[in-house]
């Protein structure tokens, strides 16, 4: 069997950084922002509100219409998908409802969003940096030969209403600003905890947009055998906990690991690490926070002994209250954390650990309700 | 059987420099890996190998000093090396690459057979788009089995694949069909050392070097800056905040006096949090 390319190609980009773009006839009357709503066993994933929150600011500035792509088989998880999507704030919902989009495949999937594109034609396309999210933007920004931002950390539009895709280049030591010149969609993923979460909304419907796009089970290659969910303990919330405490190299031994999980079970806690510790076996990778680990979002993160890398901070940019021990007082955490103690964790943590516990015992707490 | 496999040749550290006019990379002095998720995908190839048969090509598009990393996955067993490499490719974006190594590989199925499997690493670590290999993919018309963590069956006279794939929350069990392209998640299994001989006979070996023309690749604007959709228009480094954290103290006190101390202004700054942890702590 031999393998033959695709030989199409969109027109060529008109040239470097800074040229004036010139879209072709046929792509003036993309319009609108879409963003993909990822249903997996029945659940909307939380960074699709993020993703339609964001594309909420977009649309406006824009003067366009803010739709959710919801694809999925007939039923009732289907019909919540574009309930929420809606509650999450958008006005129209595009349906691709077939048994075949039963569990994620990305055969069927690329074929009703690209169908989709090419008949309702937006001018931005926004999917979760997921792994769902991103198996399927690939596909389907090569399917329509588009330009793809991954991972973007900021979207804006700039004054001639091109998408502005913002995201961190060579590890997370720079960010770069990225646009699609002479294509459309203009597609970008963002990960989890990236964007806000936006407020729901009392606005139970919108206008639902019902598409055929015909599909036969003997003409997709992958068959899903079967699931299996984590049930691992690690299997962590990390991403939406309001609190975190996560520890670093600085607690010197796996061992010490211990003064982290303690405190972070007597104050309801996740636990997560930096790199290193991922690396060294202490920590399953679930639990890296950063770059290229999750992205947490929480009210509080409490970082013990952990020294601020870039490729750290960009994970944790988002928290509202960030409360750093480290021992050298001129760790770069210093310089984002709101709260600094300067002081050896490992005997700090304990302490910390006690004075919560009094803290938050039943007794203190009755005093607290009343 | 025969495997290609996509590696990169990647900077080794975040000390990275951006060219002022151009904005793009400056990669010299800057030492050089194979891009470290892409090990994984060659041991893949090189284990299946190992128990099917066949042969490993090991593919890259680059620098002709990208040729170091070929000459590496010769050492750790790939059969052969190919290099795509011609200054029509400079400043391709995840499109462009995807044309330049899908023709490539239409080539190598020519002239060495065509491959049943195409492998790459889950992400690289400069760009970490993990959008190649699905761009590879969707260009050849293969099958695409992403963040694979396991290859649970390779059955080669049926052409059935059965793979382990990491999904949000869980494994997906996923059966296919040959060729198909599998992107291959970190720490899937333990990268070999390459043997003496292997680094005897990479030591030798002929890399084969292709230009566009040579990979038989026509048209040019499908190529590099002029094939890519998305234009870098700006690279800057992230804004530091201004003010330092507030520090609580640096030595002297007793720790509980500390934590006290930090307990009280955490609680300070974030009143309703106290409530919800008094909440939770009870649960
Ligand atoms: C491409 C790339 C991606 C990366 N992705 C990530 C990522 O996602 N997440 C991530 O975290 N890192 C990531 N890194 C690694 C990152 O650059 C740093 O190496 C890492 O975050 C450092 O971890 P650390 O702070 O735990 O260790 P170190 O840098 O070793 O810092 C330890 C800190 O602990 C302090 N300390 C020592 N003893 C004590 C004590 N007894 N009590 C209190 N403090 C003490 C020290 O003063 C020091 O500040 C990435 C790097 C690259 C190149």
């Amino acid at each position: 069997m031999t393998l033959t390319a695709n030989q199409e190609t969109p027109p060529p980009a008109v040239g470097r950084a800074g040229t004036k773009k010139e879209l072709p006839e046929h792509f003036k009357d993309y319009r609108h922002v879409w963003v993909f709503i990822e249903v997996e066993r029945e659940n909307v994933h939380p960074v699709s509100f993020e993703l339609l929150g964001e594309g909420r600011k977009l649309a406006d500035k824009l003067g366009v219409k803010l739709a959710g792509v919801v694809l999925g088989p007939p039923g009732d998880a289907t019909q919540q998908a574009i309930a929420e999507a809606f509650a999450y704030g958008a006005d129209v919902a595009y349906l691709v409802e077939n048994p075949l989009l039963e569990d994620y495949r990305n055969e069927p999937f690329t074929k009703a969003l690209t169908n989709l594109v090419a008949t309702y034609k937006p001018e931005i396309l926004l999917l979760g940096a997921t792994t769902l999210g991103r198996d399927l933007a690939g596909s389907v920004a090569t399917t329509l030969l588009t330009g793809l931002t991954a991972d973007c950390t900021e979207l804006d539009v700039d004054a001639d209403g091109s998408l502005a895709a913002t995201r961190p280049t060579f590890g997370g030591s720079l960010l770069c600003t990225i646009y699609t010149l002479n294509c459309r969609p203009q597609m970008a993923t963002v990960r989890p905890r990236v964007m806000a979460m936006p407020r729901r909304m009392n606005k139970p419907i919108g206008c639902v947009i019902q598409h055929g796009v015909p599909m036969l089970e003997e003409e997709i290659v992958t068959k899903v055998l079967g699931f299996l969910s984590d049930v691992r303990s690690s299997n962590s919330n990390l991403a939406y906990a309001d609190v975190v405490v996560g520890g670093g190299l600085g607690l010197g031994t796996s061992e010490n690991l211990k003064l982290v999980k303690n405190l972070a079970r007597v104050i309801g806690a996740e636990y997560g690490c930096s790199r290193p510790l991922v690396q060294k076996g202490w920590m399953p990778a679930d639990r890296q926070i950063g770059q290229t680990g999750k992205t947490i979002r929480p009210k509080l993160y409490i970082a013990a002994g952990i020294s601020g890398a870039i490729q750290h901070r960009v994970g944790v940019g988002g928290a509202d209250l960030i409360v750093a021990i480290n021992t050298d007082p001129n760790a770069p955490i210093f310089e984002f954390a709101h709260l600094g103690v300067v002081t050896d964790a490992i005997r700090f943590l304990p302490a910390l650990t006690d004075v919560f516990t009094q803290r938050l015992s039943p007794h203190s707490r009755d005093k607290l309700a009343n | 059987m025969h495997v290609v496999v996509c590696i990169k040749q990647v900077p080794d550290s975040a000390q990275i420099r951006v060219h002022p006019v151009t904005n793009t990379i400056m990669r010299q002095g800057v030492p050089t890996i194979i891009n470290p998720y892409d090990l994984f995908a060659l041991e893949e190839a090189l284990r299946l190998r190992d128990v099917h048969g066949g042969e490993v090509t090991a593919l890259t598009m680059g620098p002709p000093m990208a040729e170091d990393s070929l000459r590496k996955a010769l050492t750790y067993g790939a059969d052969r090396a190919v290099l795509l490499t011609d200054r029509y490719f400079a400043g391709s974006d995840t499109l462009a690459t995807s044309f330049a190594l899908s023709q490539a590989i239409v080539k190598i199925g020519e002239i060495f057979g065509a491959p049943d499997i195409v492998f790459t690493g889950k992400q690289t670590i400069d760009g970490d788009t993990a959008q190649v290999g699905p761009g590879i993919a969707k260009r050849l018309d293969l099958l695409q089995l992403t963040y694979v963590s396991k290859i649970c069956s390779l059955d080669l006279d049926a052409r059935e694949i059965k793979v382990d794939r990491r999904s949000e929350g869980g494994t997906q069990m996923l059966h296919g069909r040959l060729p198909c392209l599998i992107t291959m998640l970190e720490g899937t299994n333990e990268i070999r050392r390459g043997s003496l001989d292997d680094a005897l006979r990479a030591a030798r070996s002929q890399i084969v070097k292709w230009s566009a023309a040579d990979a038989g690749i026509e048209d040019l604007s499908k190529c590099g800056l002029r094939g890519s959709p998305t234009v870098v228009k700006r690279v800057f480094a992230p804004t530091a905040r201004t003010e330092k954290a507030e520090q609580i103290t640096t030595t002297d006190k007793a720790l509980g006096d500390l934590a006290d101390e930090l307990v009280v202004e955490i609680f300070a700054r974030q009143p309703a949090l106290e409530h919800e942890l008094a909440f939770d702590a009870s649960a």
